[in-house]
């Protein structure tokens, strides 16, 4: 039994100890906001927010997580109540088939909560690890451009 | 006309597919696993296939293509909204389900709006048309007299004489063929096409709350993963079960000939099974040599000769041309690269087939399905679920055959999801491709000859589909087909030159399994056709915007190549640049303009580069492209996709490059198949040149088809050196600036 605190709830859970966080999260709690896109640590779509840090859950085995705090995308917002990084991908219509956005919004998260205001050359290289298929980089760009904006407002 | 039945009664109750939305509710519905209702048309002939109206006026709409992330769940929408006057929120679309769309065709080829949202606009038009009769039978008025507006029909001069769709028409069919002739409205009086409205899956994809193929599950569902022989052409000649035996969850280990996978109750299992599974295999050395792979491809047998152009005399106005000149080009062998690797769900007992795919045509893998499993065509079902990007034919099929074949043995729904490993070695590829041109110019510096030759697979039937690979190593019945494509469109150069022959050899084998990726065949004639063109424009001495110019007749050819270089701000000169030739780090700009296909969609773009001399490094910092596909529906839409088709292809152009061994594909990640990453992406401008006139073309691949010879213009712009084999590589690009110094 693992016990896991997942989006601000903790659930005790019988899966094997080496399994990916990524599975856990996706197969056992329904949540299906982080991607398999790779299980090598190379494209950043299985991402998720672990004690404020972008991670890849795909290689991250959930016995080494017990203890510690999971944000997947469910955790920032719904679309009745988006987050506003989520708000400004929606303004900026960033995503193709958006199975990517899942990492960019999540690696973006954690850079926000470290510069509040970042150069377009500190988002480039937070996300230069992030893989994008469809070529939607540049409405990804902006729309951290204007979430930055968008929360610097708020306080 | 108008008939009531109860079959679609129960049709409406029993799928609730008039009323379900986007989201969770559809897929939700479909795992139910309800038997196909019965009653509804999907003959592309009946406007019915295309649309019904509801009790409650909800309108929906019923389409073969599907989105594959391209927006055109939005535009499809308008084009019926705009026909039918009804708003767009009023419209539910429904894509890519076998048993209550029509067959369209693939979503491919960038026709989904060009042909499928015609013919839903014509539905649409048919469907107005007759509902304006009934009401003018119903009001007792003649039909002159009525308006439309959000679904109610109205007597302009008594306002308060009217009749709804709702009323008119609600919940039954209307028994009426596609009328071509119907009036379509005025382009001066659209109030939904032409408006750049939002994607209505963008907010539940950006949230988690969207079910992709990918989170898609079933009640009793098993997880599986394929073991794909080692070698591609290799036998299956042990399988060690107890190697495994420890593994908590596993199901079973299935085997048919060369088929080899895992079931399991967990997706981990699974993963851990296939990972640990001992197999073993015959030893099979069938691929060329890599490095040898243009010579390979040259001395493949020819299957056949087909020319494109043929005007004029080529070969004397060559022998009397003031000036001539020669090139090879090449282009790498490429992998779709989708960022979720393939995965279906499938469902198979007593004797018929459900299953719920990504694939780009779902009526297309119901009859592969069909031949493969010996279950008729009627009896299976596809259902399409959004998937990871998919520009072409990608593993999506083959997942769902391999989840089919699992479904049948294990008698449980199965789903499939590859692994990385397994979408970078077994999706199948975009052929390599070999071209040789020769041009001369007169005294002026026009061409006055042009001869081209292209080395490209052969084509068996276009509608063969391609082999699925479950198929293929289970030994069960396929066509052997080879279908890259129609590869040979833009062989033809997109300027009327007076002597011009184009001669394209149909090679009887390629490699890899072959199929297409986007822009397939487009962007590999047209990038050797336009970077000879500015071979021959540096030759001439002329400014390549005004050499094109010199060449081009077609006006809205004309207009785009202008618009391009305009907003550019295109500095007219010859190339190369001078004083940068020595510089460390020299600075270009090449254009392009093509004519998709020689018949539709015009593009010019113009690519800015920054070349590094001693790594070879090019950064391309900007591509502005004007783009006229005639009608456009929804702007934001078609600058989308441009914007996609510019980066993917900046990334083909600059970093892709299949790679393998005597045995299998040997690039099977990110690291060994790299694409362009974030600190490497160009700003993208793009013009649009709307023309509401005209029949709305095609804006999911043409922009592509520009940026590889784009590219390589702005570098011999910059440096002096021409690239001619893609990828352009720093090695490449080095070796080509010692070859030249
Ligand atoms: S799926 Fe985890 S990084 Fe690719
Ligand atoms: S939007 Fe499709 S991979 Fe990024």
């Amino acid at each position: 039994m693992i016990t896991l605190s997942v989006n601000g709830a903790s659930h005790t859970l019988d899966v094997e100890p080496d399994t990916p966080l990524l599975y856990v999260l996706r197969d056992t709690l329904a949540l299906h906001g982080p991607k398999f896109g790779c299980g090598l640590a190379q494209c950043g779509a299985c991402t998720v927010i672990i004690d404020g840090k972008a991670i890849r859950s795909c290689v991250t085995p959930v016995e080494t997580v017990a203890s510690r705090t999971v944000t997947t995308l469910e955790g920032l917002g719904s679309v009745a109540k988006p987050h506003p990084i989520q708000t400004a991908f929606i303004e900026a219509q960033a995503a193709q088939c958006g199975y990517c956005i899942n990492g960019m919004i999540m690696t973006s998260k954690a850079l926000l909560d470290q510069n509040p205001a970042p150069s377009d050359r500190e988002i480039r290289l937070a996300l230069a690890d992030n893989l994008c298929r469809c070529g939607t980089h540049q409405r990804i760009l902006e729309a951290v451009k204007r979430a930055a904006k968008r929360m610097g407002r708020r306080f | 006309m108008v008939t009531a039945r109860t079959t679609r009664r129960e049709f409406i109750k029993g799928t609730g597919v008039l009323i379900v939305g986007f989201g969770l509710a559809e897929p939700m519905r479909a795992a139910l696993g309800q038997p196909a209702p019965a009653g509804k048309t999907v003959a592309t002939d009946e406007v019915d296939a295309f649309l019904s109206i509801a009790r409650d006026g909800g309108v929906s709409v019923f389409t073969g293509k599907v989105d594959l992330g391209t927006g055109i769940r939005v535009a499809l929408r308008q084009m019926a909204a705009e026909e039918l006057d009804v708003p767009v929120d009023r419209i539910n679309l429904v894509e890519g389900d076998t048993a209550l769309t029509p067959d369209q065709g693939p979503t491919w080829g960038s026709l989904s709006v060009q042909v499928g949202g015609v013919q839903i606009r014509q539905a649409a038009a048919t469907a107005r048309k007759a509902l304006v009769d009934m009401a003018a039978a119903r009001l007792g008025v003649s039909s002159g007299e009525l308006e439309v507006k959000f679904g109610i029909v109205r007597v302009r001069a008594d306002m308060t004489k009217s009749a709804s769709y709702a009323e008119l028409i609600g919940d039954q069919e209307f028994h009426l063929k596609l009328d071509k002739n119907a009036p379509l409205k005025k382009p001066a009086e659209y109030t939904v096409v032409g408006k750049s409205l939002p994607r209505p899956d963008v907010p539940a994809k950006v949230t988690g709350e969207h079910t992709y193929m990918h989170d898609f599950r079933v009640p009793g569902m098993l997880h599986a993963r394929v073991v794909r022989p080692p070698a591609l052409g290799a036998q299956l000649t042990g399988v060690d079960e107890s190697s495994i035996g420890s593994i908590k969850g596993l199901t079973r280990v299935v085997r048919l000939g060369n088929f080899l996978a895992v079931v399991a109750e967990t997706e981990w299992a699974a993963i851990k099974a296939a990972e640990r599974l001992k197999s073993s295999w015959s030893a099979w050395e069938g691929l060329p040599e890599m490095d040898k792979l243009y010579q390979v491809v040259r001395a493949t047998p020819v299957a056949k000769d087909e020319i494109t152009v043929n005007v004029g005399d080529p070969k004397s106005a060559l022998a009397s041309a003031a000036k001539t000149l020669a090139a090879t080009y090449e282009f790498a062998i490429h992998t779709h690269g989708s960022i979720g690797p393939s995965c279906a769900v499938a469902d198979v007992r007593d004797g018929s087939a459900t299953i719920w795919s990504a694939s780009q045509a779902p009526h297309w893998l119901r009859r592969e399905l069909s031949a493969m499993l010996g279950i008729p065509v009627a009896l299976i079902r596809v259902h399409y679920l959004d998937g990871a990007g998919c520009y072409g034919r990608n593993g999506h099929e083959d997942a769902a055959a391999d989840a089919a074949l699992l479904s049948r043995e294990v008698g449980r729904p199965v789903r499939v999801q590859w692994m990385r490993h397994d979408e970078h070695g077994w999706d199948p590829k975009g052929p390599p491709t070999l071209v040789e041109l020769k041009g001369g110019l007169d005294a002026g510096g026009s061409i006055v000859a042009w001869q081209s030759e292209f080395w490209i697979p052969k084509l068996s039937a276009i509608t063969d589909g391609v082999p699925l690979i479950a198929a293929t190593l289970a030994g069960l019945p396929r066509k052997e087909a080879i279908n890259p494509g129609n590869i040979f469109q833009n062989s033809a150069p997109s300027y009327p030159f007076p002597n011009a022959h184009a001669l394209v050899h149909r090679l009887e084998t390629t490699p890899f399994r072959p199929s297409w990726i986007r822009t397939p065949g487009r962007m590999q004639n047209t990038y050797a056709n336009e970077a000879f063109m500015d071979e021959l424009a540096a030759a001439a001495g002329a400014d390549p915007v005004e050499f094109r110019l010199r060449h081009l007749k077609d006006p809205r050819g004309v207009e785009v190549l202008k618009a391009a270089a305009t907003a550019a701000k295109w500095e007219t000169r010859a190339s190369p640049r001078k004083a940068a030739a020595k510089a460390a780090i020299a600075a270009g700009r090449g254009v392009t303009y093509v004519k998709y296909e020689n018949v539709r969609t015009y593009v010019a773009a113009v690519a800015e580069v920054v070349v590094e001399r001693r790594s070879g490094a090019i950064r391309v910092m900007r591509v502005v492209v004007a783009h006229d596909c005639g009608l456009v529906i929804n702007p934001d839409g078609v600058r989308a996709q441009i914007e996609g088709n510019v980066i993917q292809t900046v990334s083909r152009t600059l970093k892709e490059e299949l790679k393998w061994d005597r045995s299998r594909v040997t690039s099977v990640d990110w690291k060994s198949y790299p694409i362009l990453t974030f600190p490497e992406v160009p700003e993208v401008v793009s013009v649009l040149i709307n023309r509401p006139d005209q029949p709305p073309w095609g804006a999911g691949e043409p922009a592509a088809a520009v940026v590889p010879s784009a590219i390589s213009n702005a570098v011999f712009d910059a440096i002096g050196v021409r690239l001619r084999t893609v990828p352009y590589t720093p090695e490449r690009v080095r070796a080509a600036i010692l070859a030249e110094t």
